[in-house]
Protein backbone atom coordinates (compact mmCIF):
# COMPACT_ATOMS: atom_id res chain seq x y z
CA UNK A 1 0.00 0.00 0.00
CA UNK A 2 1.32 3.39 -0.96
CA UNK A 3 0.16 5.03 2.25
CA UNK A 4 2.04 2.53 4.37
CA UNK A 5 5.13 3.00 2.22
CA UNK A 6 5.45 6.61 3.29
CA UNK A 7 8.55 6.53 5.44
CA UNK A 8 8.76 7.83 8.96
CA UNK A 9 10.82 10.71 7.56
CA UNK A 10 8.10 11.70 5.13
CA UNK A 11 5.54 11.56 7.91
CA UNK A 12 7.63 13.89 10.06
CA UNK A 13 8.18 16.21 7.09
CA UNK A 14 4.44 16.33 6.34
CA UNK A 15 3.76 17.39 9.89
CA UNK A 16 6.51 20.02 9.93
CA UNK A 17 5.81 21.51 6.51
CA UNK A 18 2.07 21.39 7.08
CA UNK A 19 2.35 23.15 10.42
CA UNK A 20 4.57 25.85 8.92
CA UNK A 21 2.11 26.34 6.02
CA UNK A 22 -0.81 26.65 8.43
CA UNK A 23 1.09 29.17 10.51
CA UNK A 24 1.86 31.19 7.36
CA UNK A 25 -1.79 31.07 6.35
CA UNK A 26 -2.69 32.63 9.68
CA UNK A 27 0.02 35.29 9.36
CA UNK A 28 -1.11 36.15 5.83
CA UNK A 29 -4.65 36.55 7.13
CA UNK A 30 -3.53 38.80 9.97
CA UNK A 31 -1.47 40.88 7.52
CA UNK A 32 -4.48 41.14 5.21
CA UNK A 33 -6.72 42.26 8.04
CA UNK A 34 -4.43 45.20 8.72
CA UNK A 35 -3.79 45.90 5.05
CA UNK A 36 -0.11 44.92 5.24
CA UNK A 37 2.04 42.66 3.17
CA UNK A 38 2.79 39.37 4.90
CA UNK A 39 6.52 39.36 4.01
CA UNK A 40 7.73 40.84 7.35
CA UNK A 41 5.61 38.31 9.24
CA UNK A 42 7.01 35.45 7.14
CA UNK A 43 10.52 36.61 8.01
CA UNK A 44 9.62 36.64 11.71
CA UNK A 45 8.12 33.17 11.35
CA UNK A 46 11.41 31.98 9.84
CA UNK A 47 13.29 33.28 12.86
CA UNK A 48 10.91 31.43 15.15
CA UNK A 49 11.52 28.06 13.50
CA UNK A 50 15.21 28.63 12.70
CA UNK A 51 18.46 28.02 14.51
CA UNK A 52 18.02 28.57 18.22
CA UNK A 53 14.41 29.54 17.56
CA UNK A 54 11.30 28.34 19.34
CA UNK A 55 10.39 25.34 17.19
CA UNK A 56 13.41 23.95 15.33
CA UNK A 57 12.69 22.07 12.08
CA UNK A 58 15.08 19.31 11.17
CA UNK A 59 13.67 16.59 8.93
CA UNK A 60 12.20 18.84 6.27
CA UNK A 61 15.24 21.12 5.98
CA UNK A 62 16.42 19.88 2.56
CA UNK A 63 12.94 19.87 1.11
CA UNK A 64 12.27 23.41 2.32
CA UNK A 65 15.64 24.55 0.95
CA UNK A 66 14.74 23.32 -2.54
CA UNK A 67 11.25 24.81 -2.40
CA UNK A 68 12.79 28.13 -1.31
CA UNK A 69 15.16 28.07 -4.32
CA UNK A 70 12.20 27.50 -6.64
CA UNK A 71 10.47 30.38 -4.85
CA UNK A 72 13.27 32.74 -5.91
CA UNK A 73 12.98 31.58 -9.52
CA UNK A 74 9.22 32.12 -9.55
CA UNK A 75 9.57 35.57 -7.96
CA UNK A 76 11.97 36.60 -10.71
CA UNK A 77 9.86 34.94 -13.40
CA UNK A 78 6.81 36.96 -12.41
CA UNK A 79 8.93 40.11 -12.22
CA UNK A 80 9.94 39.48 -15.83
CA UNK A 81 6.35 38.69 -16.79
CA UNK A 82 5.06 41.88 -15.27
CA UNK A 83 6.14 44.24 -18.00
CA UNK A 84 5.87 44.01 -21.76
CA UNK A 85 8.78 44.90 -24.04
CA UNK A 86 6.94 48.11 -24.98
CA UNK A 87 6.64 49.14 -21.35
CA UNK A 88 10.34 48.46 -20.79
CA UNK A 89 11.26 50.59 -23.83
CA UNK A 90 8.89 53.36 -22.73
CA UNK A 91 10.35 53.30 -19.21
CA UNK A 92 13.87 53.55 -20.60
CA UNK A 93 12.95 56.51 -22.79
CA UNK A 94 11.07 58.58 -20.24
CA UNK A 95 12.48 57.95 -16.79
CA UNK A 96 16.19 57.47 -17.23
CA UNK A 97 17.23 60.47 -15.14
CA UNK A 98 14.89 59.49 -12.29
CA UNK A 99 16.24 55.95 -12.54
CA UNK A 100 19.81 57.20 -12.24
CA UNK A 101 18.91 59.32 -9.20
CA UNK A 102 17.16 56.30 -7.68
CA UNK A 103 20.19 54.06 -8.23
CA UNK A 104 22.70 56.56 -6.86
CA UNK A 105 20.74 57.75 -3.83
CA UNK A 106 19.70 54.29 -2.73
CA UNK A 107 22.61 52.05 -3.69
CA UNK A 108 25.33 54.20 -2.11
CA UNK A 109 24.03 54.17 1.52
CA UNK A 110 23.87 50.38 1.61
CA UNK A 111 27.25 49.96 -0.07
CA UNK A 112 28.94 52.41 2.32
CA UNK A 113 27.24 50.82 5.32
CA UNK A 114 28.63 47.45 4.23
CA UNK A 115 32.14 48.87 4.04
CA UNK A 116 31.77 50.61 7.41
CA UNK A 117 30.67 47.31 8.93
CA UNK A 118 33.97 45.90 7.69
CA UNK A 119 32.48 43.44 5.21
CA UNK A 120 34.10 42.22 2.04
CA UNK A 121 33.39 44.79 -0.75
CA UNK A 122 31.42 42.22 -2.79
CA UNK A 123 29.03 41.74 0.13
CA UNK A 124 28.83 45.51 0.56
CA UNK A 125 27.71 45.67 -3.10
CA UNK A 126 24.91 43.23 -2.24
CA UNK A 127 23.82 45.44 0.68
CA UNK A 128 23.78 48.35 -1.78
CA UNK A 129 21.39 46.30 -3.90
CA UNK A 130 19.26 45.53 -0.85
CA UNK A 131 18.78 49.24 -0.08
CA UNK A 132 18.35 50.16 -3.76
CA UNK A 133 15.43 48.07 -4.95
CA UNK A 134 11.90 48.97 -3.91
CA UNK A 135 9.36 46.20 -3.50
CA UNK A 136 7.06 46.14 -6.52
CA UNK A 137 4.89 43.62 -4.66
CA UNK A 138 4.29 45.87 -1.65
CA UNK A 139 3.99 49.01 -3.75
CA UNK A 140 1.41 47.68 -6.18
CA UNK A 141 -0.62 46.41 -3.24
CA UNK A 142 -0.41 49.75 -1.41
CA UNK A 143 -1.36 51.69 -4.55
CA UNK A 144 -4.39 49.46 -5.17
CA UNK A 145 -5.48 49.41 -1.51
CA UNK A 146 -5.30 53.19 -1.17
CA UNK A 147 -7.01 53.72 -4.56
CA UNK A 148 -4.00 55.54 -5.89
CA UNK A 149 -3.62 53.79 -9.25
CA UNK A 150 -5.40 56.69 -10.90
CA UNK A 151 -3.27 59.32 -9.19
CA UNK A 152 -1.05 61.40 -11.41
CA UNK A 153 2.15 60.54 -9.51
CA UNK A 154 1.55 56.81 -10.03
CA UNK A 155 3.12 56.53 -13.52
CA UNK A 156 6.31 58.07 -12.10
CA UNK A 157 6.37 55.39 -9.37
CA UNK A 158 5.67 52.56 -11.78
CA UNK A 159 8.30 53.76 -14.26
CA UNK A 160 10.90 53.71 -11.50
CA UNK A 161 9.93 50.13 -10.69
CA UNK A 162 10.33 49.21 -14.36
CA UNK A 163 13.81 50.72 -14.46
CA UNK A 164 14.87 48.98 -11.25
CA UNK A 165 13.58 45.83 -12.83
CA UNK A 166 15.78 46.31 -15.90
CA UNK A 167 18.74 47.32 -13.77
CA UNK A 168 18.44 43.99 -11.94
CA UNK A 169 19.18 42.17 -15.20
CA UNK A 170 22.63 43.75 -15.04
CA UNK A 171 23.08 43.97 -11.28
CA UNK A 172 22.24 40.38 -10.31
CA UNK A 173 24.78 38.63 -12.55
CA UNK A 174 27.52 41.13 -11.69
CA UNK A 175 26.83 40.92 -7.96
CA UNK A 176 26.72 37.14 -7.95
CA UNK A 177 29.95 36.99 -9.97
CA UNK A 178 31.61 39.33 -7.46
CA UNK A 179 30.55 37.11 -4.57
CA UNK A 180 31.71 33.90 -6.26
CA UNK A 181 34.95 35.45 -7.59
CA UNK A 182 38.09 34.11 -5.95
CA UNK A 183 40.53 36.57 -7.54
CA UNK A 184 40.38 39.47 -9.98
CA UNK A 185 40.93 37.39 -13.13
CA UNK A 186 38.30 34.84 -12.06
CA UNK A 187 35.79 37.56 -11.24
CA UNK A 188 36.29 39.28 -14.58
CA UNK A 189 35.88 35.95 -16.40
CA UNK A 190 32.70 35.21 -14.47
CA UNK A 191 31.29 38.66 -15.19
CA UNK A 192 32.11 38.35 -18.90
CA UNK A 193 30.54 34.89 -19.05
CA UNK A 194 27.55 36.20 -17.13
CA UNK A 195 27.06 39.10 -19.52
CA UNK A 196 27.55 36.94 -22.58
CA UNK A 197 24.96 34.52 -21.22
CA UNK A 198 22.50 37.30 -20.37
CA UNK A 199 22.89 38.93 -23.78
CA UNK A 200 22.60 35.59 -25.59
CA UNK A 201 19.53 34.47 -23.67
CA UNK A 202 17.95 37.91 -23.94
CA UNK A 203 18.70 38.13 -27.67
CA UNK A 204 17.30 34.64 -28.26
CA UNK A 205 14.37 35.40 -26.01
CA UNK A 206 13.44 38.59 -27.84
CA UNK A 207 13.94 37.04 -31.28
CA UNK A 208 11.94 33.94 -30.46
CA UNK A 209 9.56 35.78 -28.18
CA UNK A 210 6.75 36.00 -30.73
CA UNK A 211 6.96 32.40 -31.90
CA UNK A 212 7.50 30.98 -28.42
CA UNK A 213 4.61 32.98 -26.99
CA UNK A 214 2.31 32.06 -29.87
CA UNK A 215 3.27 28.38 -29.53
CA UNK A 216 2.66 28.33 -25.78
CA UNK A 217 -0.59 30.26 -26.09
CA UNK A 218 -2.23 27.45 -28.06
CA UNK A 219 -2.13 24.98 -25.19
CA UNK A 220 -4.66 24.71 -22.39
CA UNK A 221 -4.01 26.25 -18.96
CA UNK A 222 -2.59 23.08 -17.49
CA UNK A 223 -0.01 22.57 -20.22
CA UNK A 224 0.87 26.28 -20.18
CA UNK A 225 1.46 26.21 -16.42
CA UNK A 226 3.70 23.15 -16.71
CA UNK A 227 5.54 24.52 -19.74
CA UNK A 228 6.31 27.87 -18.09
CA UNK A 229 7.29 26.22 -14.81
CA UNK A 230 9.53 23.73 -16.60
CA UNK A 231 11.08 26.34 -18.87
CA UNK A 232 11.87 28.53 -15.85
CA UNK A 233 13.60 25.71 -14.00
CA UNK A 234 15.54 24.50 -17.06
CA UNK A 235 16.76 27.98 -18.08
CA UNK A 236 17.49 28.79 -14.42
CA UNK A 237 19.48 25.58 -14.07
CA UNK A 238 21.45 26.25 -17.26
CA UNK A 239 22.20 29.80 -16.12
CA UNK A 240 23.39 28.47 -12.77
CA UNK A 241 25.65 25.99 -14.55
CA UNK A 242 27.28 28.96 -16.32
CA UNK A 243 27.71 30.56 -12.90
CA UNK A 244 25.17 33.22 -13.84
CA UNK A 245 22.57 33.21 -11.09
CA UNK A 246 19.59 30.95 -11.79
CA UNK A 247 17.36 33.86 -10.82
CA UNK A 248 18.51 35.77 -13.91
CA UNK A 249 17.59 32.83 -16.14
CA UNK A 250 14.10 32.82 -14.67
CA UNK A 251 13.83 36.58 -15.08
CA UNK A 252 14.75 36.31 -18.77
CA UNK A 253 12.11 33.63 -19.32
CA UNK A 254 9.57 36.09 -17.91
CA UNK A 255 10.80 38.84 -20.23
CA UNK A 256 10.66 36.51 -23.25
CA UNK A 257 6.96 35.78 -22.88
CA UNK A 258 4.80 38.46 -24.41
CA UNK A 259 1.31 39.17 -25.65
CA UNK A 260 -1.74 37.23 -24.44
CA UNK A 261 0.36 34.35 -23.11
CA UNK A 262 2.21 36.77 -20.82
CA UNK A 263 -1.00 37.63 -18.98
CA UNK A 264 -2.25 34.04 -18.94
CA UNK A 265 1.05 32.79 -17.55
CA UNK A 266 1.06 35.58 -14.96
CA UNK A 267 -2.37 34.59 -13.67
CA UNK A 268 -1.52 30.89 -13.66
CA UNK A 269 1.87 31.21 -11.98
CA UNK A 270 0.65 33.75 -9.39
CA UNK A 271 -0.71 31.27 -6.83
CA UNK A 272 2.24 28.93 -7.32
CA UNK A 273 4.62 31.84 -6.76
CA UNK A 274 2.83 32.88 -3.58
CA UNK A 275 3.23 29.37 -2.20
CA UNK A 276 6.90 28.92 -3.07
CA UNK A 277 7.89 32.51 -2.27
CA UNK A 278 6.34 32.31 1.20
CA UNK A 279 8.59 29.32 1.86
CA UNK A 280 11.55 31.28 0.50
CA UNK A 281 11.00 34.15 2.95
CA UNK A 282 10.62 31.76 5.87
CA UNK A 283 13.70 29.82 4.84
CA UNK A 284 15.75 32.98 4.41
CA UNK A 285 15.32 34.11 7.99
CA UNK A 286 15.32 30.45 9.10
CA UNK A 287 19.04 30.47 8.31
CA UNK A 288 19.67 33.58 10.42
CA UNK A 289 20.96 33.02 13.91
CA UNK A 290 18.87 35.19 16.26
CA UNK A 291 22.08 36.19 18.02
CA UNK A 292 23.29 37.68 14.69
CA UNK A 293 20.05 39.59 14.41
CA UNK A 294 20.63 41.33 17.72
CA UNK A 295 23.95 42.66 16.42
CA UNK A 296 22.29 43.68 13.16
CA UNK A 297 19.52 45.64 14.80
CA UNK A 298 21.34 48.99 15.01
CA UNK A 299 22.73 48.97 11.45
CA UNK A 300 19.38 47.77 10.09
CA UNK A 301 17.47 50.52 11.90
CA UNK A 302 19.96 53.20 10.83
CA UNK A 303 19.78 52.00 7.23
CA UNK A 304 15.98 51.95 7.38
CA UNK A 305 15.95 55.62 8.42
CA UNK A 306 18.49 56.62 5.76
CA UNK A 307 16.92 54.37 3.12
CA UNK A 308 13.49 55.85 3.75
CA UNK A 309 14.87 59.37 3.47
CA UNK A 310 16.69 58.61 0.21
CA UNK A 311 13.60 56.99 -1.31
CA UNK A 312 11.48 60.00 -0.30
CA UNK A 313 14.07 62.18 -2.04
CA UNK A 314 13.91 59.90 -5.09
CA UNK A 315 10.12 60.14 -5.17
CA UNK A 316 10.35 63.91 -4.77
CA UNK A 317 12.75 64.14 -7.71
CA UNK A 318 10.78 61.75 -9.95
CA UNK A 319 7.52 63.53 -9.09
CA UNK A 320 8.94 66.94 -9.84
CA UNK A 321 10.26 65.67 -13.17
CA UNK A 322 6.70 64.71 -14.14
CA UNK A 323 5.20 67.99 -12.93
CA UNK A 324 3.58 66.62 -9.77
CA UNK A 325 2.76 68.89 -6.81
CA UNK A 326 4.48 68.57 -3.44
CA UNK A 327 1.77 66.38 -1.85
CA UNK A 328 2.00 63.94 -4.75
CA UNK A 329 5.79 63.91 -4.57
CA UNK A 330 5.64 63.00 -0.87
CA UNK A 331 3.12 60.26 -1.62
CA UNK A 332 5.45 58.89 -4.31
CA UNK A 333 8.51 58.96 -2.04
CA UNK A 334 6.87 57.34 0.97
CA UNK A 335 5.35 54.64 -1.24
CA UNK A 336 8.71 53.86 -2.85
CA UNK A 337 10.40 53.43 0.55
CA UNK A 338 9.09 49.86 0.91
CA UNK A 339 11.71 47.19 0.28
CA UNK A 340 10.74 43.57 0.15
CA UNK A 341 11.07 40.45 -1.93
CA UNK A 342 13.95 41.55 -4.18
CA UNK A 343 16.05 42.91 -1.36
CA UNK A 344 15.79 39.46 0.20
CA UNK A 345 16.60 37.78 -3.13
CA UNK A 346 19.74 39.94 -3.44
CA UNK A 347 20.78 39.26 0.15
CA UNK A 348 20.33 35.52 -0.42
CA UNK A 349 23.05 35.65 -3.12
CA UNK A 350 25.51 36.22 -0.30
CA UNK A 351 24.73 33.13 1.78
CA UNK A 352 27.83 31.32 0.56
CA UNK A 353 30.11 34.17 1.66
CA UNK A 354 31.46 34.32 5.20
CA UNK A 355 30.05 37.85 5.68
CA UNK A 356 26.77 36.60 4.22
CA UNK A 357 25.27 35.68 7.59
CA UNK A 358 25.65 39.27 8.77
CA UNK A 359 24.27 40.55 5.48
CA UNK A 360 21.26 38.25 5.87
CA UNK A 361 20.54 39.55 9.35
CA UNK A 362 20.89 43.24 8.38
CA UNK A 363 18.80 42.75 5.22
CA UNK A 364 16.05 40.95 7.15
CA UNK A 365 15.90 43.72 9.74
CA UNK A 366 16.01 46.44 7.07
CA UNK A 367 13.22 44.85 5.01
CA UNK A 368 11.11 44.22 8.13
CA UNK A 369 11.33 47.89 9.10
CA UNK A 370 10.85 49.51 5.69
CA UNK A 371 8.07 47.11 4.65
CA UNK A 372 6.13 48.06 7.79
CA UNK A 373 6.98 51.77 7.97
CA UNK A 374 6.50 52.74 4.32
CA UNK A 375 2.80 51.81 3.98
CA UNK A 376 2.12 53.52 7.33
CA UNK A 377 4.06 56.63 6.30
CA UNK A 378 2.31 56.94 2.97
CA UNK A 379 -1.09 56.61 4.67
CA UNK A 380 -0.06 59.28 7.19
CA UNK A 381 1.03 61.67 4.43
CA UNK A 382 -2.37 61.29 2.80
CA UNK A 383 -4.42 61.80 5.95
CA UNK A 384 -2.39 64.85 6.93
CA UNK A 385 -3.21 66.33 3.56
CA UNK A 386 -6.91 65.63 3.96
CA UNK A 387 -7.01 67.33 7.39
CA UNK A 388 -5.01 70.21 5.91
CA UNK A 389 -7.73 70.72 3.32
CA UNK A 390 -10.32 70.66 6.10
CA UNK A 391 -8.59 73.52 7.88
CA UNK A 392 -8.16 75.66 4.80
CA UNK A 393 -11.70 75.30 3.48
CA UNK B 1 -14.56 66.86 -27.87
CA UNK B 2 -12.13 67.40 -24.97
CA UNK B 3 -8.47 66.52 -25.34
CA UNK B 4 -7.92 62.97 -24.11
CA UNK B 5 -4.51 62.21 -22.66
CA UNK B 6 -3.27 58.64 -22.63
CA UNK B 7 -0.75 57.38 -20.04
CA UNK B 8 0.80 53.93 -19.94
CA UNK B 9 0.89 52.38 -16.46
CA UNK B 10 3.51 49.62 -16.63
CA UNK B 11 2.26 46.37 -15.18
CA UNK B 12 -1.23 47.79 -14.63
CA UNK B 13 -2.83 49.03 -17.83
CA UNK B 14 -3.66 52.29 -19.57
CA UNK B 15 -5.15 55.50 -18.22
CA UNK B 16 -7.10 58.07 -20.20
CA UNK B 17 -7.90 61.44 -18.73
CA UNK B 18 -9.60 64.66 -19.72
CA UNK B 19 -11.15 67.75 -18.21
CA UNK B 20 -14.92 67.99 -18.44
CA UNK B 21 -16.74 71.09 -19.66
CA UNK B 22 -17.51 71.84 -16.00
CA UNK B 23 -13.80 71.83 -15.15
CA UNK B 24 -13.66 68.45 -13.35
CA UNK B 25 -10.72 66.26 -14.24
CA UNK B 26 -11.81 62.74 -15.04
CA UNK B 27 -9.80 59.60 -15.65
CA UNK B 28 -10.52 56.09 -16.77
CA UNK B 29 -8.01 53.41 -15.86
CA UNK B 30 -8.31 50.21 -17.85
CA UNK B 31 -6.60 47.28 -16.15
CA UNK B 32 -5.10 44.55 -18.30
CA UNK B 33 -7.73 42.24 -16.88
CA UNK B 34 -10.43 44.48 -18.37
CA UNK B 35 -11.49 45.79 -14.96
CA UNK B 36 -11.84 49.58 -15.00
CA UNK B 37 -11.52 52.40 -12.50
CA UNK B 38 -13.33 55.65 -13.11
CA UNK B 39 -11.89 58.47 -11.05
CA UNK B 40 -12.49 62.16 -10.39
CA UNK B 41 -9.52 64.26 -9.30
CA UNK B 42 -9.34 66.45 -6.24
CA UNK B 43 -9.63 70.15 -7.04
CA UNK B 44 -7.15 71.13 -4.32
CA UNK B 45 -4.60 68.44 -5.18
CA UNK B 46 -4.96 67.74 -8.89
CA UNK B 47 -2.65 64.71 -8.62
CA UNK B 48 -4.96 62.83 -6.26
CA UNK B 49 -8.14 60.90 -7.06
CA UNK B 50 -11.01 62.16 -4.95
CA UNK B 51 -13.50 59.46 -5.86
CA UNK B 52 -12.76 56.13 -7.47
CA UNK B 53 -15.41 53.82 -8.92
CA UNK B 54 -14.36 50.22 -9.45
CA UNK B 55 -16.12 48.71 -12.45
CA UNK B 56 -16.15 45.07 -13.48
CA UNK B 57 -16.31 44.17 -17.17
CA UNK B 58 -20.09 43.87 -16.96
CA UNK B 59 -20.43 47.17 -15.10
CA UNK B 60 -18.45 48.83 -17.86
CA UNK B 61 -20.68 47.37 -20.56
CA UNK B 62 -23.79 48.52 -18.68
CA UNK B 63 -22.41 52.02 -18.15
CA UNK B 64 -21.22 52.19 -21.75
CA UNK B 65 -24.68 51.25 -23.00
CA UNK B 66 -26.28 53.88 -20.76
CA UNK B 67 -23.92 56.51 -22.04
CA UNK B 68 -24.55 55.37 -25.61
CA UNK B 69 -20.92 55.06 -26.54
CA UNK B 70 -20.68 51.32 -27.01
CA UNK B 71 -17.86 51.07 -29.53
CA UNK B 72 -19.30 48.18 -31.48
CA UNK B 73 -22.76 49.76 -31.75
CA UNK B 74 -21.14 52.96 -32.99
CA UNK B 75 -19.42 50.90 -35.68
CA UNK B 76 -22.73 49.27 -36.59
CA UNK B 77 -24.41 52.63 -36.94
CA UNK B 78 -21.56 53.87 -39.09
CA UNK B 79 -21.63 50.75 -41.24
CA UNK B 80 -25.40 50.72 -41.71
CA UNK B 81 -25.29 54.13 -43.29
CA UNK B 82 -23.48 52.61 -46.24
CA UNK B 83 -25.80 50.78 -48.59
CA UNK B 84 -25.08 47.15 -49.29
CA UNK B 85 -22.62 46.90 -46.40
CA UNK B 86 -23.45 44.52 -43.55
CA UNK B 87 -21.84 43.74 -40.23
CA UNK B 88 -21.95 40.41 -38.49
CA UNK B 89 -20.80 38.75 -35.28
CA UNK B 90 -19.44 35.27 -35.92
CA UNK B 91 -18.44 32.92 -33.11
CA UNK B 92 -15.44 30.78 -33.97
CA UNK B 93 -16.45 27.16 -33.32
CA UNK B 94 -14.12 25.06 -31.17
CA UNK B 95 -13.81 22.66 -34.07
CA UNK B 96 -12.73 25.34 -36.55
CA UNK B 97 -9.40 24.76 -38.21
CA UNK B 98 -8.68 28.46 -37.75
CA UNK B 99 -8.52 28.28 -33.94
CA UNK B 100 -4.90 29.20 -33.29
CA UNK B 101 -4.32 30.46 -36.84
CA UNK B 102 -3.69 34.12 -37.64
CA UNK B 103 -5.96 36.37 -39.70
CA UNK B 104 -3.36 36.38 -42.48
CA UNK B 105 -3.30 32.56 -42.51
CA UNK B 106 -6.96 32.45 -43.44
CA UNK B 107 -6.73 34.90 -46.38
CA UNK B 108 -10.32 35.80 -45.52
CA UNK B 109 -10.46 39.08 -47.36
CA UNK B 110 -9.13 37.55 -50.57
CA UNK B 111 -11.58 34.69 -50.35
CA UNK B 112 -14.73 36.47 -49.11
CA UNK B 113 -14.22 40.21 -49.57
CA UNK B 114 -15.22 40.69 -45.91
CA UNK B 115 -12.94 42.49 -43.45
CA UNK B 116 -12.45 41.48 -39.84
CA UNK B 117 -12.75 44.71 -37.87
CA UNK B 118 -12.66 43.41 -34.29
CA UNK B 119 -12.32 40.29 -32.18
CA UNK B 120 -14.25 40.04 -28.93
CA UNK B 121 -12.52 37.65 -26.55
CA UNK B 122 -14.11 37.05 -23.13
CA UNK B 123 -14.39 40.55 -21.65
CA UNK B 124 -11.91 42.24 -23.95
CA UNK B 125 -12.20 43.59 -27.45
CA UNK B 126 -9.36 43.67 -29.95
CA UNK B 127 -10.38 46.48 -32.30
CA UNK B 128 -8.79 46.61 -35.77
CA UNK B 129 -6.74 43.41 -35.26
CA UNK B 130 -3.42 43.04 -37.05
CA UNK B 131 -3.04 40.35 -39.76
CA UNK B 132 -0.73 38.59 -37.30
CA UNK B 133 -3.43 38.39 -34.60
CA UNK B 134 -4.34 34.77 -33.96
CA UNK B 135 -7.81 33.44 -33.26
CA UNK B 136 -8.80 31.33 -30.31
CA UNK B 137 -11.79 29.04 -30.11
CA UNK B 138 -14.95 30.85 -28.98
CA UNK B 139 -13.68 34.23 -30.19
CA UNK B 140 -16.46 36.45 -31.48
CA UNK B 141 -15.31 37.85 -34.80
CA UNK B 142 -16.83 41.13 -35.91
CA UNK B 143 -16.69 41.41 -39.70
CA UNK B 144 -17.88 43.94 -42.27
CA UNK B 145 -18.66 43.09 -45.88
CA UNK B 146 -21.43 42.33 -48.35
CA UNK B 147 -24.14 39.96 -47.04
CA UNK B 148 -22.87 37.26 -49.43
CA UNK B 149 -19.26 37.83 -48.34
CA UNK B 150 -20.24 37.47 -44.69
CA UNK B 151 -22.11 34.25 -45.44
CA UNK B 152 -18.99 32.91 -47.17
CA UNK B 153 -16.91 33.92 -44.18
CA UNK B 154 -19.29 32.17 -41.78
CA UNK B 155 -19.02 28.93 -43.78
CA UNK B 156 -15.23 29.23 -44.02
CA UNK B 157 -14.77 29.84 -40.29
CA UNK B 158 -17.01 26.92 -39.46
CA UNK B 159 -14.98 24.50 -41.54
Amino acid sequence: MIVAAASANATAAFLEVGTVALALAMLSRIAGRFGFTAIPLYLLAGLAVGKGGLIPLDVSHDFIALVAEIGVLLLLLTLGLEYSADELRHGLRTGLSSGAVDATLNFVPGFLAGLVLGWHPSVAVLLGGVTWVSSSGIISKVLADLDRLGNRETPAILNLLVLEDLAMAVFLPVASALVIGRNVADTITTIVVAFAAVVTILGLALRMSGRLSAFLDKGNDESLLLAVFGLTLVVGGLAQRLEVSAAIGAFLVGLALSGPVQHRAGTLIGPLRDLFAAVFFVFFSFQIDPSDLRGALVPAAALAVIGTATKVATGWFAGRASGIGSAGRLRAGTTLAARGEFSIVIASLGVTHEDGVHLGAVAAGFVLLTALVSPLATRAVASRRVSGVGVSS
Amino acid sequence: MPDIKETLLPGVGVRHEFTTAGGERLSLLTHRSGRRELAVYDRDDPDRCRTVLHLSGEDTTALGDLLGVNQVSETVRGAQQLQGLAIDWLTLPTTSRFAGATIADGEFRTKTGASIVAIVRDETTIPAPEPTTSFRADDVIVAVGTPQGLELLRTLLGS
